[in-house]
This record gives structure tokens, C-alpha cells and sequence, in this order.
């Protein structure tokens, strides 16, 4: 049974505890900030930083909302990523889990052309071409830990275990917070691994939270094509 | 907190005001969205929307400073509209006690004011006694001199509209607040706050907090589950410390300081220890004596004995009328009046309200012992921005100190609940715990005394302390001190029990020296069964309501909620089924209770209850509030030095030249420091706007631990100043851009950080914008010294019971770089 991830943002307080733990769990370095005029920090995903929380402050029904989106790759049921790169020494998937793994090998595929393929603008590149993102703490779930984040968030927000379970828990949570929110939703659901839950419309937390130039499937275009491509590119493998 | 942490899960509305939980105690924060998942409502009263604010269901504005006024508007509301617990407020609080017509409010004064003191004759807030000595009582609560009616009178002012233009919350946002609070007063509901220094930190302070306490009682949530006063301690074990006497006017276990005036043991006990004539007043500080000579056996052991009053002369003593309080320290190291001092786990340099009278207090210093984790501003206050080394003779000595998980011993949490902890890592290079250090400079002044005698050698060398095994400061060894143990052998009924046996309750504590304890609350702590704090038992009491009886220990006598006694009706049975904190379960015989049995909590006071199911009295029981003196919750408070009844006074620095609310513009009373570093503003054109300051999650106090950490300045970088769009638009700033903030006193760079979650205030009419500022930040770290101590602007001027600065109320300027 492949895992998922349930993260609640309506209780997320925007500690930023995941971002730190993941941080602390990889060995990354902190980035060297300044503050440009808010709280969310560092401005971006990075080579170095695989989890972000999103703070954004927006009037709902007159009223003030900061809404907190900790950001993190989706870890795709149908990952483009993987599709687009056809090399799966530089990124695969982990069928025991559904973890999108990417390896140092991925310096070797076109890095503007993966992000560009993710429908959530994830991957990063680093200072020798090569790409890097949330694993899922791999390593961590093989020996039966929750992933950094997950272990750290102090409310519960962050959830991970097997993907019916998770999906379950996302149902229930959805019914109860629409109750007060009828507009919250569970984004992409169907299509990704790592499911939030928005008590409003996701735009409002982030540009990237739903899937980009979506046609409502979670996937982009592009990598769709790809897809249908596949086959071909097993025959003429890409370049170097 | 009167209650725990885990105990709001149990509240039906949480009232979360002069604090923001979410962002300073982020892992208990989950105990109120426990409480809201189980339907509770999450109000939330700041000046600035937090990330508090973003959890709650109910989010209203006030300005800096007039929680007062807030809040006297509620009982107001609760009093207009007959929503407090008539049967709680007749039987359990003060307010049936009739008031002496000595006590008078009149043109913002209490009666009793001696304008060439500037202090109050509390003598004048006194209660008429009957004729048997006992508070004179009027149950119906009509006599006009009953408390009850005297805070109708007091509150009456505090209506919607004036509560309003003082707090700059709209009347809508005021009666949603009230109502959904004060609905808690209904049987089977309850209500609980939590604060913090939002509350404490003002010259009206500890009235903030009366406020919230009168509210409580006339609501009836004193000692349910749910309710209480919740206070959030800021620091990991400052709960502890206070317990232990950290501060100057208390000895462990909340013991009063001796006065020179309190010249024996005698007159220190007839000083201090309450009495009362009300055979039904539990009264229980009348055992004061019984701790204050177990603690001074614990301190000098077989050198206090009957003939030299158990060595109380070796105590040091205040002067009477003196203070010696944080504020105190550094005004009269100013002053040059102190050659040495210890900085010890503290950065007064960074933490200190006028941080730049503190810094010039350090060079006029001999010498310093810094004793912390890293370097600090403080210890190196000396090369800091404007300081001449050239020109500073202050010799500084640092010592390393290994950090809590280095270490073992315990830590009190805000919930009273002593948590044993043990060592991790070893100490890093030459650091070494507290108590190590505490313990050898200490045997070497001793010994420093007896070779060279001094002025006055008895109270050191007479110390007991023998903490130490092996050499080694031994914490266990500590604890069982403080637990305490008989000095000699005793029998009780019928029971020998051997000299050092760990004393099993402070109901065994003596006053003949007897017992040695050093410190009565934590009686129980530790005894022959073994250290109870290390205790992680995981089931909860049968009542289910999260008291977890088994896991680690708290005081007094580990009952989880304080009070409990209130939460019951006169039978001993609890008001509110649902969620019961104890219940008496005594067999009855022809109507009577024949047997004693309480279930549940520890109960506030093991008596039989108050009658019998039959409805009799009983003669062997006591009132619930048994910590006061005459056994009942004080709506009327006559033991402060402001007044018995909380009252809306402007901060010292304020944008109002005059106090809406009555003719007196400040707290009359409150500490101002006035030597040439104090300066301050009020109503002063040049500092227009209301600053406060506040921490993040993501630092920690004046930063020392976080600031050299990459991964948190990754996240929070510099020190910022937050304000509202509005105030962004007034003063040309843009989100993001480097501005100055000033007070009278100093003035830091910093980046504005415009936003929503402040709004302008409409104050008596005028526009007031208010700004915030971290604390977190300093010069020292990282290296390159670019970020200042938000404290270089804060004023000179404390609570008037606490004197503890009023760091969330000044004056400041903010302008574009």
C-alpha cells in the first residue's frame, strides 16, 4: 500500500517546525535571508530548501485570514518529472511507497525542462546541474519513522501513513471543516500523494498550490505528451 | 496557571488575551484546537492579528494598555445582563462581605492616597467585622456596601461606547467578545483564559490580571475543569524558579522576604502569617511558621535551633519600603553603588526595559561574572556600538554554562507539574551546569570566610549545603532537600518514623525544627517512594478529564487543579457532571456524611463538604478559597498596593494627554525611574504612534540561543517593525524597506514589515496607529553586528505590585531610512 501525506492547513499555525526539521533530518544548509518585508523566508524552494510554508494574508467575507501552506512536492501519483526525464537512475519511483526519488544523476538530465514539467514548480537545481526536492524521507519511512516534518509539527497538521487511511482522514476533515468553509476542498486529491486540505480557495494560498496550466487533471500538457511518449523514448534515449 | 495544559482541552471557550500561544508555546497550542475540535470557541483579544489570531474564531482589537478597560467592560456586561453564577457568587467569592466606609473611589483615586508618599493606606480598604471577628456578610447582595454592589458601582463607567473609544475595539467586536465569554457562566459550561506578558508587562499589570479573576469568580470557573487563570510562563522553568525565590521579596515556596523591621523570628511570624476567626476559613497560610523553620533548617541544619531563632538573624532582610527588583538593580548600579555583579543565564543588555541605561549601568561596574551559553551582549558589553573600551574599567569574567539537556535535574512547567530530566550529551569543552559552578564558588567563599572572617561570617559558613556526592553537585541530593525529611526521630499516630526519613506531605512540617524542608510546596516531590516527578505514569484519573494523576508530579501535593473545592456544590457534588474535577463519596447514614472520601483530584482541602445531603450544616468543613485568608474568592482585592478594585489608567507613555476614564491619567502608584537615563514622553508629537513589543516562534528571548543558529536566521533574519498598511501609506514606507524606530530613549534600525494585521485604532475620536517590534535581536550575533535590541526603546517604568517593566506600552517614532 503506497503512503500519503494529509496535511491539514486549517490547523497549520505556520510554526515553520516541518521546514526546520526537514532541514535538520538532510543536513542543508540555512540559506542566507533577509527580511523583505515578511515573515515567509526563504523567498523560494531552493537546491537546499525542500519545505516551505507559504504565509499569506487575505480578506475573506471582510474578514482577516493568514493562511499557511507548508509547501512541499507533491510527490505526484503520475509524476511528469519522471515521465519527462524517461532515466530512472536520476528519478524514480518507489512502488513500496510512491515516494519520487531524485538521485545526483539527475545533473545529467535538461534540469529547466524537469521544473518546467512539474505542475507545481518544485525541483530545484543546484551548482552542478543536478536537482533536488522533498524524498519523502525515504530513508526514515524504510525504517519505519514519519518523515521529519511530520514528526515535528506540534498540531497534528502534518499526517502520513498508508494513502487510504490518509484519504479517510482528509474525508473526514473536509466534511467537518466545510461545515463553516464551504469552499474548502482537498487539492488535486486523485492525482498526488501529498494531500491538502484549503479551507478556502487554494489560490489564495499560493500561486503553485493547485497544478499549473491544469486541465483540471493535475497534469500539465506537456507532460502528458511526454507520457504518450514514452514508448518512443525507450527506443531513442535522450541525450547526455 | 491555576489549572494545566492539558486541562484546556476541557474549556467550552478559551480566552486568549496578553498572549499568543500559538507562536510562544506552539506544541501545548494543540490543546486548543483539541478544545475547539471538541466545540469549543477561541477568542482572541491583541492589538495585532496573530498567528493566534489566525486559529481563532472570534478576533477583536485593542489598543496596547487598556485591557483594563476591555475587560471592566465585561464584568459590566456580565453584571448588567444577570450572566454571573448567582448561587458561586453569594456562597464562594467575597461578594457578600460588607466594606468598611473608610473605602471610597473618587476622581480616579482610592481612598487612603498620601500624595507626599505616592502610596496608599491600604488600611482604608478594610472589611466590616462581625461581632465574633468574621467579615461582616450581606448573602443577597443588595446592601450597598456589600463588594458586590461596590463593583456595580466601580464598572459602572465602563460601558460599550467609553470601553470603545478608550480600546479602539468597535462596540460590535466588544459585545461579541462579552457575550460569547460570558456564556460560560451557564452550569456545565466553562471558561478559561490564557495570558502572558501582554498582561504583565504595564504599570497596571497585576490589575490586568485581577480583572480577568474577577470575571472568573462572578462567572463561577474557578475550579472547574476548563476555567481557571491560565498564566503561560516564557521561559521553560521560570515557573520553578519563582517557586524556588528567585525574586527579591520571596523565600522558596512563595515565603515572604524578612524586613529589617521583622526583628525575630517572632515578630516575622506575626508580620506574616494570616489569622482568622471563622472556624469555617481553612486559612491555610496560618502554617507559615511550620515553613518558614523548615526551611531555615534546611538551610543552616544543626546550627538553627530553638535559641537562636532556628538562625533567622542570618537571613538577609530588605529595608523596609525599599525595593530590590530588576529595575532597582540596574538604577542603582547606575548610580555607581555596585562594584560586582552576576550575569548569570541572562543578557540584561538585550532582556532589560532601557536597555541603554543598562548597558552604561555595566560600566560602572568593578567587575562582571558572565555565566552563560555563549558570548553575549552583555558580557561583552564593553566593545558594543558606542562603547570606548579605552574608557571602561569593568573586569568581565565569563564562565561557560552547559545548556538544560546537558544536564539533569527538574523543570516546573507553567501547569505546576515537575518534570524530572536527564543528561544527554555531555557538556561541551569546559562548560559546566549551574549547579556545579554554584557549588564550588560557594565552598570556596566559605572557606575564603573562615580563613579571613568578614564582616558578617555566621550565614555563610553556618550554611548547610551539602549538595554534593562524590564531589560532584548532585541534584537528586537537592531534591530530596527541597522535599525535606525529619531531623529527628518522630512518631506519628503510632507510626516511628526514622531521623532523615523524606517527609510524605507539608502536613508533617513542624515549627519546632523538627523538619528540615526546603520548600513546603514541593513537599511530596520526593519520598521514600522515590523521586515523583520522574514518574511518566499514562492513565488518567477515572473522571477522564486529562489530570494524568501518575505522570511526573506537581504541587501542591500534585492536585492538577487548584480550587477544586469551588467546582463542587455544598454536598460535595460537582456543579458540572460532564467534566468533574472531584466528588465527595462518603457513606451516608440517615442523611449524614459518616465517612470521608473524596474521588478525582486531590481535593483544594480534604475536609468533609460544606453540608450534608440532608441540606445541615456541617461544622467540620471549610470554604474553598483556602489560600486566602478568610476562605473565599476575592472579587474585592485589599492586599495591593493600587487598589482593591482594577481601574483603567493610561500607560506612563501614552498618546493621550488625559485618562478618558477619570482624572487620574496613570497608575498613581507604579515605579518611575527618573535619573537622567530615564527619560520619557507622553503625548509628545515627536513619538506619536504606540509601540509594543513581542517574540516570534522562531527565536527565543533576547536571541542567544537562536540568533547563532543558521537554520532559524534563515527564517526570521532581522529585526523587523510591523505595522499597518495605513501607516505605510502615512509615513512613505514600502514592506520591506530599512526604517528607524525611535523613542525618547533610543532609536534601532530595522525593516518594516507592512501588513494587515495591524490596523489604525480610533481613539476618544483621534487616530492612533501602534507598531510592533521582536525582542529576539542584538548585536553580538551573528557577527557583523547590525540588528539592535528592540529594549533600547523601552521605558522606564514597572507594575506597581511587580515592577515589572512596561515593555508593551511606550511611544515610538517610525520613519524611512
Amino acid at each position: 500500500m503506497n503512503k500519503s501525506f494529509f496535511i491539514d492547513t486549517t490547523i497549520c499555525i505556520g510554526c515553520r517546525g516541518c521546514q526546520i526539521a526537514c532541514k535538520q533530518w538532510h543536513e542543508l544548509p540555512g540559506e542566507k535571508t533577509i527580511n523583505r518585508g515578511t515573515h515567509e523566508n526563504p523567498p523560494d524552494l531552493s537546491f537546499d530548501t525542500y519545505k516551505l510554508v507559504r504565509m499569506r494574508e487575505q480578506v475573506v467575507s471582510d474578514k482577516l485570514k493568514w493562511l499557511f501552506f507548508p509547501e512541499q512536492c507533491r510527490h505526484c501519483i503520475d509524476a511528469p518529472c519522471l515521465e519527462t526525464a524517461g532515466y530512472p537512475s536520476a528519478i524514480y519511483r518507489d512502488d513500496a511507497t510512491g515516494a519520487i526519488v531524485f538521485t545526483e544523476e539527475t545533473k545529467n538530465l535538461d534540469a529547466d525542462e524537469i521544473i518546467e514539467s512539474c505542475p507545481y514548480n518544485i525541483p530545484r537545481k543546484g551548482p552542478d546541474g543536478s536537482l533536488a526536492k522533498c524524498d519523502m524521507c525515504i530513508d526514515r519511512i524504510k525504517n519505519n519513522m514519519l518523515p521529519a516534518c511530520v514528526q515535528t509539527c506540534p498540531t497534528g497538521a502534518m499526517n502520513f501513513g498508508n494513502r487510504d487511511q490518509m484519504r479517510e482522514l482528509g474525508n473526514k476533515r473536509l466534511n467537518i471543516v466545510r461545515q463553516t468553509c464551504p469552499e474548502a476542498t482537498l487539492i488535486d486529491a486523485e492525482n498526488v500523494s501529498v494531500i491538502y486540505l484549503t479551507a478556502y480557495s487554494p489560490a489564495l494560498y499560493h500561486e503553485n498550490a493547485l497544478a499549473w496550466k491544469s486541465n483540471g487533471v493535475g497534469i500539465t500538457r506537456y507532460a502528458a505528451l511526454r507520457q504518450m511518449m514514452r514508448p518512443l523514448s525507450a527506443i531513442f534515449p535522450r541525450r547526455m | 496557571m491555576t489549572n494545566h495544559w492539558i486541562d484546556i482541552k476541557n474549556s467550552d471557550c478559551i480566552l486568549i488575551m496578553g498572549s499568543n500561544p500559538a507562536e510562544n508555546h506552539p506544541i501545548s497550542f494543540k490543546y486548543v484546537l483539541e478544545a475547539k475540535q471538541n466545540g469549543a470557541k477561541v477568542v482572541n483579544v491583541d492589538p495585532r492579528f496573530t498567528r493566534t489570531s489566525s486559529q481563532s474564531d472570534i478576533y477583536a482589537r485593542l489598543r496596547s494598555g487598556t485591557d483594563i478597560a476591555f475587560l471592566g467592560g465585561m464584568i459590566k456586561y456580565i453584571l448588567d445582563h444577570h450572566l454571573y453564577n448567582a448561587e458561586y457568587v453569594a456562597n464562594y467569592t467575597n461578594a457578600p462581605f460588607l466594606v468598611s466606609d473608610s473605602f471610597d473611589f473618587e476622581n480616579g483615586l482610592f481612598s487612603g492616597f498620601d500624595p507626599s508618599s505616592e502610596k496608599y493606606d491600604k488600611s482604608a480598604w478594610s472589611f466590616v467585622m462581625d461581632k465574633n471577628g468574621v467579615p461582616a456578610m450581606d448573602p443577597s447582595l443588595k446592601h450597598k456596601r456589600s463588594v458586590f454592589q461596590l463593583l456595580k458601582n466601580h464598572y459602572q463607567r465602563y460601558d460599550i461606547n467609553r470601553v470603545s473609544e478608550i480600546t479602539g475595539a468597535t462596540p460590535a467586536e466588544l459585545l461579541e467578545v462579552y457575550t460569547t465569554f460570558a456564556a460560560t457562566g451557564a452550569r456545565g459550561k466553562a471558561g478559561t483564559v490564557m495570558y502572558a506578558m501582554g498582561w504583565t508587562q504595564h504599570t497596571v499589570g497585576v490589575q490586568n490580571i485581577r480583572s480577568m479573576s474577577i470575571i472568573q469568580l462572578l462567572l463561577g470557573n474557578m475550579g472547574m475543569a476548563g476555567g481557571g487563570i491560565n498564566a503561560l510562563r516564557g521561559e521553560a522553568n521560570v515557573q520553578g524558579s519563582t517557586d524556588q525565590g528567585l525574586l527579591f521579596h520571596i523565600l522558596p515556596g512563595y515565603l515572604k522576604t524578612p524586613r529589617s523591621s521583622n526583628d525575630s523570628l517572632e515578630a516575622y511570624h506575626q508580620k506574616w502569617t494570616p489569622t482568622s476567626a471563622d472556624p469555617l476559613s481553612g486559612n491555610w497560610w496560618q502554617n507559615y511558621p511550620k515553613y518558614s523553620v523548615s526551611l531555615l533548617k534546611s538551610l543552616f541544619g544543626d546550627h538553627a535551633s530553638k535559641n537562636n531563632d532556628f538562625g533567622y538573624h542570618w537571613l538577609p532582610k530588605v529595608d523596609d519600603g525599599e525595593n530590590y527588583s530588576w529595575f532597582d538593580i540596574f538604577d542603582d548600579m547606575y548610580k555607581g553603588n555596585m562594584s560586582g555583579f552576576f550575569a548569570w543565564g541572562q543578557n540584561p543588555a538585550c532582556s532589560g526595559a532601557n536597555a541603554g541605561k543598562v548597558r552604561q549601568a555595566l560600566e560602572k561596574l568593578d567587575w562582571m561574572v558572565n555565566v552563560n551559553l555563549f558570548d553575549n551582549e552583555t558580557g561583552s558589553f564593553w566593545k558594543g556600538p558606542g562603547k570606548d573600551p579605552s574608557k571602561i574599567k569593568t573586569e568581565v569574567f565569563m564562565l561557560p554554562a552547559a545548556v538544560s539537556i546537558e544536564k539533569e535535574g527538574s523543570v516546573t512547567n507553567s501547569g505546576r507539574w515537575m518534570q524530572w530530566r536527564y543528561q544527554g550529551p555531555k557538556p561541551m569543552g569546559n562548560s559546566r551546569p549551574d549547579g556545579d559552578i554554584i557549588m564550588e564558588l560557594g565552598e570556596k567563599i566559605k572557606r575564603l570566610y573562615k580563613k579571613e572572617g568578614g564582616a558578617l561570617p555566621e550565614p555563610i559558613l553556618n550554611l548547610k549545603w551539602d549538595y554534593m556526592t562524590h564531589g560532584e553537585y548532585d541534584p537528586r541530593k537537592a531534591a530530596r532537600e527541597i522535599n525535606g525529611y525529619f531531623t529527628k526521630d518522630v512518631t506519628i499516630k503510632g507510626n516511628t518514623l526514622k531521623k532523615g526519613t523524606l517527609v510524605p506531605s507539608f502536613a508533617s512540617l513542624q515549627s519546632d525544627g523538627s523538619t528540615s524542608s526546603g520548600n513546603w510546596l514541593y513537599c511530596a516531590s520526593y519520598t521514600e517512594k522515590g523521586n515523583m516527578s520522574m514518574r511518566r505514569g499514562g492513565e488518567d484519573a477515572p473522571n477522564g478529564i486529562g489530570l494524568y494523576p501518575d505522570f511526573a508530579w506537581c504541587w501542591p501535593v500534585n492536585r492538577r487543579i487548584l480550587y477544586n473545592r469551588a467546582s463542587v456544590d455544598f454536598a460535595g457534588q460537582p456543579w458540572d457532571e460532564k467534566d468533574w474535577v472531584i466528588r465527595f463519596s462518603g457513606d451516608v447514614e440517615k442523611g449524614k456524611y459518616v465517612s470521608k472520601k473524596w474521588l478525582g483530584d486531590v481535593p483544594d482541602g480534604g475536609w468533609f463538604p460544606i453540608e450534608n445531603p440532608d441540606g445541615s450544616k456541617r461544622t467540620d468543613s471549610k470554604s474553598p478559597f483556602i489560600m486566602t485568608r478568610h476562605g473565599y474568592g476575592q472579587i474585592f482585592g485589599p492586599g495591593l498596593v493600587d487598589g482593591p478594585f482594577p481601574e483603567h489608567y493610561e500607560p506612563l507613555e501614552s498618546p493621550l494627554a488625559k485618562n478618558p476614564m477619570g482624572p487620574v491619567r496613570m497608575n498613581p502608584v507604579a515605579p518611575v525611574y527618573t535619573s537622567d537615563a530615564d527619560p520619557y514622553a507622553i503625548n509628545n508629537p515627536k513619538f506619536p504612534f504606540v509601540g509594543t513589543t513581542y517574540r516570534v516562534s522562531e527565536h527565543w528571548q533576547t536571541g542567544l540561543m537562536t540568533r547563532p543558529q543558521p537554520w532559524l536566521m534563515e527564517l526570521e533574519p532581522e529585526v523587523f517593525v510591523e505595522m499597518s498598511e495605513e501607516l505605510g501609506r502615512l509615513q512613505g514606507i514600502e514592506s520591506g524597506q530599512r526604517v528607524m524606530v525611535s523613542s525618547v530613549r533610543g532609536a534601532i534600525e530595522c525593516v518594516a514589515i507592512v501588513t494587515k494585521r495591524f490596523k489604525p485604532f480610533s481613539i476618544t475620536g483621534k487616530t492612533v496607529h501602534q507598531v510592533g517590534l521582536p525582542w529576539h535581536f542584538g548585536w553580538r550575533w551573528p557577527e557583523g553586528g547590525k540588528e539592535a535590541s528592540a529594549n533600547l526603546l523601552t521605558p522606564p517604568a514597572g507594575d506597581a505590585n511587580t515592577r515589572i517593566p512596561e515593555t508593551k506600552a511606550f511611544m515610538v517614532n517610525v520613519t524611512k531610512i
